[in-house]
């Protein structure tokens, strides 16, 4: 009797009782969903984290002065001179936030940035101009009060004719000198996300802001695979400054990339590993069925043993059943989790308006598979160690 | 030529608590090729024991047991299991057929265990359904069938793997008495074509459709000979009364002492046949 012909008899089994199968494998089902699911949502998550931290320029460091209980603070000066003294640093620009958004007429928008940033800060960003110009080395020295303007503010405020026009930031206007380019992909612009911006030259900004001393910066790398060392470079240029290393922050996006990237990542480990609990207990089940099934087979083992079964034969042939029976689980595990990754798709943009696709990854689905057989196989045993055993005098008396 | 099956001072013993029953004491007989035998006794007599013996289904606890020349007593569970799908093919009263398999499928089960495959597996299965006049129902299941059928269907599931022997436990119990009468002439057909027949039954008036009876009585054998004999329908007091029984059978019990001292000799073997 060859393995295929076991695993024919295994089928016709499954087959003869499909609801109780069903239910057997109910527990498998619900398992490897929950693992394809949770899966996969960390896979969507980290692959929006990832977009996301690209348009914000993973070659950016970003350091903040806090400059507690020092004589001196560092001036805009003393960070161009970091930036230019490294071989690992581009370029470097002050950012000053402005709260309360802008006003265009007499209607406020709160949810557009605004920031003072330097002539540089567009092009470290690789960010373009469609429309005016960019900032100028002028406007920062002399503390105008010119702005650039998102795509999206000039599109849904201005209709796109924001060139020229006025914009109130505080109590002061500021004249629309330039549009940038578009970042989001989103083609109509219906959220503003990336493009609902402001920038202002920061040293108006820190003016209107009543800041003395700036103590934001944006730096950016030549390479970001010399993260480690622009970053050593940032905090030996300060601590020659400060003497102390606890007054400023200098954290690289790669860097923030990768602790979050982790975090999430153990996260979604913890939950998969909780949804795999579910797997043992799918497990626990499909023994518990295949007990029952033996002794309800006791007077076919013992037939089959009188005609010539041997004990290897009939060990296999229940182990099969439980393997394939929790296969099969698997298997419709696996297409609940892709529907379920397509549920959780549409349901994460309607609820929360963010384009994140929940994408099954396929080492998850050989894993869920592999395990889901391999539960079978596993709580198979023990019932068909059983069956094997079975006397068959006795087992052909069995009523 | 040697026997076909040969007992050789069989003894099957089981612990029940303190006490040993001794389901088949010291029983030596020979059934030869091209014999219907039937083995007779009433309950307890010893016979389903000696069936199951026979049957490779269970190991004497003392004793030898030759099948087709093969000691058979000592031999692993494994071991007796291809013996079986080798040697023997069994008719039971329950006819004991697959109910979720086709009569086809039900027929070519020893087939599977022996190795045979694809077509030769089913046209050796046809065979031995046409043979016993079920071709057209190869697609049922056995419950669409009557009992003389199913019985037929076990007949042919018996003889598919051309066996050595074919045993057939109380193989009327369960019909009416004619299709009873037509499966007995089956039996005696196939003893015709040449085959070894061992019947085994509580009836005197299904035995005497056999050549030759064993009669067992208490775990002894107590008559042994041609079916027309006129002995052969006499009770084990009848025939001691008549100072004809055999030698070996004739002593109604051993000593307790005795028989507690044979049962310790052999402890394992009687262990082992309790699992």
């Amino acid at each position: 009797m060859n393995l295929l012909e076991t695993f024919r008899l295994a089928f016709s089994n499954i087959k003869a009782s499909k609801v109780r199968t069903f239910l057997t494998m109910l527990g498998i089902i619900i398992g490897v969903t929950a693992v394809i699911v949770i899966e996969g949502l960390g896979n969507g998550m980290e692959i929006y984290m990832r977009d996301q931290f690209a348009v914000l320029g993973t070659n950016t460091i970003s350091v903040n002065l806090i400059g507690r209980g020092t004589t001196r603070k560092a001036t805009v000066d003393d960070m161009y001179e970091i930036a230019w003294g490294s071989q690992y640093l581009q370029n470097v620009s002050p950012t000053v936030n402005m709260s309360g958004g802008i006003k265009v007429g007499s209607e406020r928008h709160r949810s557009t940035s605004v920031q003072g940033v330097s002539e540089d800060y567009m092009y470290m960003k690789s960010l373009g101009i469609t429309l005016g110009r960019g900032l100028r080395y002028m406007d920062i020295e002399d503390r105008k009060t010119v702005c650039i303007v998102g795509a999206y503010v000039n599109k849904t405020y201005y209709n796109g004719g924001a060139v020229g026009d006025t914009v109130k930031i505080g109590t002061t206007n500021f004249k629309i000198v330039g549009v940038a380019e578009q970042q989001d992909d989103d083609e109509d612009l219906a959220a503003g996300g990336n493009d609902d911006f402001v920038y202002v030259p920061y040293s108006t900004a820190a003016r209107l802001s009543h800041v003395g001393t700036i103590s934001s910066y944006t730096f950016t790398m030549i390479d970001e695979n010399s993260s480690d060392q622009a970053v050593d470079d940032i905090k030996a240029g300060l601590y020659k400054i400060y003497r102390d290393d606890n007054a400023y922050l200098v954290i690289s996006m790669v860097q923030l990339l990768d602790i979050m990237t982790t975090m999430l990542n153990v996260m979604i480990k913890v939950l998969a590993i909780i949804a795999g609990i579910s797997l043992v207990v799918g497990g626990v089940g499909i023994m518990n069925i295949m007990l029952v099934s033996v002794t309800e087979r006791t007077k076919e083992i013992g037939i089959r043993k009188a005609l010539g079964a041997k004990e290897s034969i009939i060990l296999k042939q229940f182990v099969i059943e439980a393997a394939i029976t929790s296969a099969l689980g698997g298997v419709v595990g696996i297409i609940m989790g892709f529907l379920g990754c397509r549920l959780a798709t549409a349901l994460v943009g309607q609820l929360t308006e963010v384009d994140m696709s929940v994408i099954p990854s396929w080492i998850s689905v050989l894993r869920a598979f592999g395990i889901s057989a391999g539960i079978g196989v596993l709580f198979g045993y023990l019932p068909a160690k059983k069956a094997a055993d079975l006397n068959p005098i006795d087992a052909l008396r069995y009523e | 030529m040697a026997a076909l099956i040969e007992f050789r001072d069989v003894c099957k013993y089981y612990e029940m608590g303190d006490t040993v029953v001794k389901a088949v004491d010291h029983v030596s007989m020979q059934i030869n090729r091209n014999e219907f035998v039937a083995i007779v006794g009433q309950s307890g007599s010893g016979k389903s024991t000696c069936m199951n013996i026979i049957g490779c289904l269970d190991v004497p606890t003392a004793g030898e047991y030759l099948l087709d020349g093969r000691e058979v007593s000592g031999m692993k569970r494994d071991e007796l299991a291809a013996v079986r799908n080798e040697l023997l093919g069994f008719i039971f009263q329950q006819y004991n057929l697959l109910p979720k398999l086709t009569l086809q499928e039900n027929v070519e089960v020893p087939l599977m265990y022996a190795g045979v495959k694809g077509k030769a597996r089913h046209d050796r299965a046809m065979e031995v359904l046409r043979s016993v006049g079920l071709e057209d129902y190869i697609k049922h299941r056995p419950n669409e069938l009557s009992g003389g059928q199913q019985q037929r269907v076990s007949i042919a599931r018996a003889l598919v793997n051309h066996p050595k022997v074919i045993l057939a436990d109380e193989p009327t119990g369960a019909l009416d008495s004619r299709t009873g009468r037509e499966v007995l002439g089956i039996l005696q057909q196939l003893h015709k074509e040449g085959n070894t027949v061992v019947l085994i039954t509580h009836d005197n008036s299904i035995a005497v459709q056999a050549e030759r009876i064993i009669r067992l009585e208490d775990g002894h054998v107590v008559f042994d000979g041609r079916a027309d004999d006129p002995d052969a329908m006499k009770t084990g007091d009848q025939l001691r009364a008549e100072g004809k029984l055999k030698a070996g059978a004739s002593e109604p019990q051993k000593e307790p002492e005795e028989a507690a001292a044979e049962a310790e000799k052999e402890p394992e073997k009687g262990k082992e046949a309790m699992q």
